[in-house]
């Protein structure tokens, strides 16, 4: 009798869940068509691309299609590895980003220089101002570079000219390409980049704090024992996340700024895809340079993020 | 508790610190809005280094007798409204199925998605993508490739999660809402803030690249500002009712003296809207990032 009911209970039971599947997947029918659109786009325009890549390995001709040119292997990896310019293409793009990597601190550190501000129209009005350069067009950046550091009109020279020094022509001058553009970029990303550790610091729990007053702690000794640790897994979060940009510099803002004369220190990998793909039409061999760039981007991301695991217990997966 | 010396010395130097950062944002800023109105001769001397002096309006005229400069503009500003709304289109109903944890499949179709920031095709294969789908010199070359952003589409899955309670979904289906009704009568009218701030990181990105237009349109009619921007503040080139008209020499030194304030003019105008409308939305983008952190 008993074992009768729970049979009859079971058979119900499964009857209703497959029902209820069913039921679902009738009912969440308009959630896929809200997620077709997306879905699509990335098969098209992200996926089709990567598979587009195989004509790194082939000698691509419009008139023969991705799958009909005829294969290479290697070739324009090794023509490219060979090259004169790879060792100057790998230490200009290295070179940027070791120095953008060494600024890192300072979004950070302005974070837990405005979270010591207490609340007031002052901070509101610093944060707004410090924010406003993230939303100027890399273009006029580029404009205000090139006439601020005009070698007679620009504004740098003519301090440098009131304390009785040299004018200096920054922009044909390659020794200072790269101080140029990674500080020229600090300045429209620092306050952006404090908003994410501010957050965090916003999260740290007050009581933490009052503790450590009432052991004598000073300000200084609260940032550093109190404040870093509890946002350190947002510093590492967006430590992996920039490390797998390594190979990655804003080349839309280096190809502005390049010219013929700082040529030397400012050619990275991806402005030298540009010009030898789209100006010279050598597809397969900038596809296969562009792969080398996103494989080593993808390596670095892989191990940074292992690591972060290893010493922090924090990382993206 | 009294502060001690060490504290105050230590927001002394805190406060100096801010100050300092303060001007060095501030200042470039200034400095540009200065020179777009003060007479070049003082400005390439070197005598106008905060205020405007001997104001003239010269560049800024100049500036808007160019007919380029309008064609750009109303490009720009059709181009970042179409781009915006088909961003929205492709991420906020995508963002929400995400966000739904009856919806089956969502953990493949978001990696599948959020694999593409990590590899993708770049530069070369995107471009040949969109030559063969004949989409050079048309304005579907700056929109569909950047139709949708894996950053923006993971903020509004997490803001959805956080904001859209089951119980409603829950209350809506017992009812007999479909999910379209349920989205368009109960989700749509509680995510204006979402909308707003994906809206606002949208349109920022339509308004000032250049990149994708410079390597897919060709047709001078159909060029958005930053385009003509380039070519004034970064080849230098200026059109014809920019420039004085005779070429002799004193001509061409006339030239070269307006052509800096015809660049400080041009900075100020195309970045006008943002920096109108910049302080008051300010909020809605810093609440972007602060979804963004959430779950990153």
């Amino acid at each position: 009798m008993n074992q009768l009911a729970t049979e009859a209970s079971l058979a119900m039971s499964m009857e209703n869940r497959k029902r209820r599947r069913r039921g679902r997947l009738r009912k969440n029918w308009h959630l896929y068509a809200f997620v077709l659109p997306t879905v699509l786009y990335f098969l098209v325009f992200h996926y089709f691309p990567a598979y587009g890549l195989v004509i790194a390995f082939k000698n691509y001709k419009v008139s023969e299609g991705i799958w009909g040119s005829a294969w290479t292997g290697f070739e324009h990896f090794e023509r490219f590895f060979d090259s004169y310019y790879f060792w100057d293409l790998i230490r200009n793009t290295m070179g940027i980003n070791i120095y953008q990597l060494a600024l890192f601190p300072i979004p950070v550190i302005v974070a837990l220089a405005f979270n010591e501000l207490s609340n007031g129209w002052y901070k509101r009005f610093l944060q707004t101002v410090t924010y406003a350069p993230h939303f100027i067009s890399t273009v006029v950046i580029c404009g205000m570079i090139i006439s601020f550091l005009n070698p007679s009109s620009g504004i740098v020279n003519q301090i440098i000219a009131g304390f009785g020094g040299e004018p200096i022509s920054f922009l044909t001058e390659p020794g200072w390409f790269k101080t140029i553009f990674v500080v020229s970029g600090e300045w429209q990303r620092f306050g952006w980049g404090a908003i994410l550790y501010l957050a965090a610091l916003a999260g740290v729990d007050p009581q933490l704090h009052e503790a450590a007053k009432i052991d004598g702690a000073t300000r200084l000794q609260r940032i550093r024992n109190v404040n870093i640790p509890s946002i350190m897994p947002t510093i590492v979060i967006m430590f992996i996340l920039n490390m797998g940009d390594f190979m990655t510099v804003g080349f839309e803002k280096i190809y502005l700024l390049q010219n013929e004369l700082n040529l030397k220190t400012s050619d990275v990998i991806q402005t030298y895809v540009y010009r030898s793909g789209l100006l010279q039409a050598q597809y397969s061999f900038s596809a296969a340079i562009g792969l080398f760039n996103s494989l080593i981007n993808l390596f670095m991301l892989v191990m940074a993020n292992r690591l972060a695991k290893r010493f922090s217990q924090t990382s993206l997966w | 508790m009294k502060e001690s010396t060490f504290d105050r010395l230590f927001v002394y130097f805190n406060h100096l610190f801010l100050f300092l950062l303060l001007v060095s944002v501030l200042y470039p800023l200034i400095y540009v809005t200065s020179a777009s109105i003060s007479d070049p001769v003082a400005v390439n001397a070197g005598r106008m280094w905060l205020f405007p002096k001997e104001v003239t309006w010269e560049g800024y005229q100049r500036v808007f007798r160019d007919a380029e400069i309008w064609i750009g503009y109303k490009n720009t500003i059709l181009y970042t409204l179409l781009g915006t709304i088909v961003n929205l289109l492709l991420t906020i109903p995508c963002a929400y199925a995400l966000a739904r944890k009856d919806f089956a499949g969502r953990n493949a179709i978001t990696l599948f998605i959020v694999f593409t920031m990590f590899f993708n095709g770049g530069l070369i294969p995107t471009f040949l993508l969109v030559k063969s789908l004949h989409m050079v010199d048309t304005v579907w070359a700056l929109v569909l490739p950047q139709a949708a952003a894996v950053m923006n589409i993971i903020v509004s899955r997490t803001f959805f999660q956080m904001t859209v309670p089951r119980e409603l979904e829950e209350a809506a289906e017992i009812d007999g809402c479909s999910n379209l009704r349920m989205f368009v009568k109960v989700v749509l009218p509680i995510s204006g803030p979402i909308i707003a701030v994906m809206a606002l990181f949208y349109g920022v990105m339509h308004w000032n690249q250049y990149f994708n237009a410079m390597i897919y349109l060709k047709d001078r009619d159909i060029f958005p500002l930053q385009l003509f921007l380039r070519e004034i503040l970064v080849s230098s080139e200026m059109s014809a009712a920019m420039q004085t008209g005779v070429s002799d020499l004193e001509a061409m030194e006339a030239q070269a003296r307006i052509a800096e304030i015809v660049k400080y003019s041009v900075m100020i105008v195309s970045a006008l809207p943002l920096l109108v409308v910049y302080p008051f939305l300010q909020r809605f983008f810093v609440k972007g990032v602060l979804i963004g952190s959430l779950k990153g």
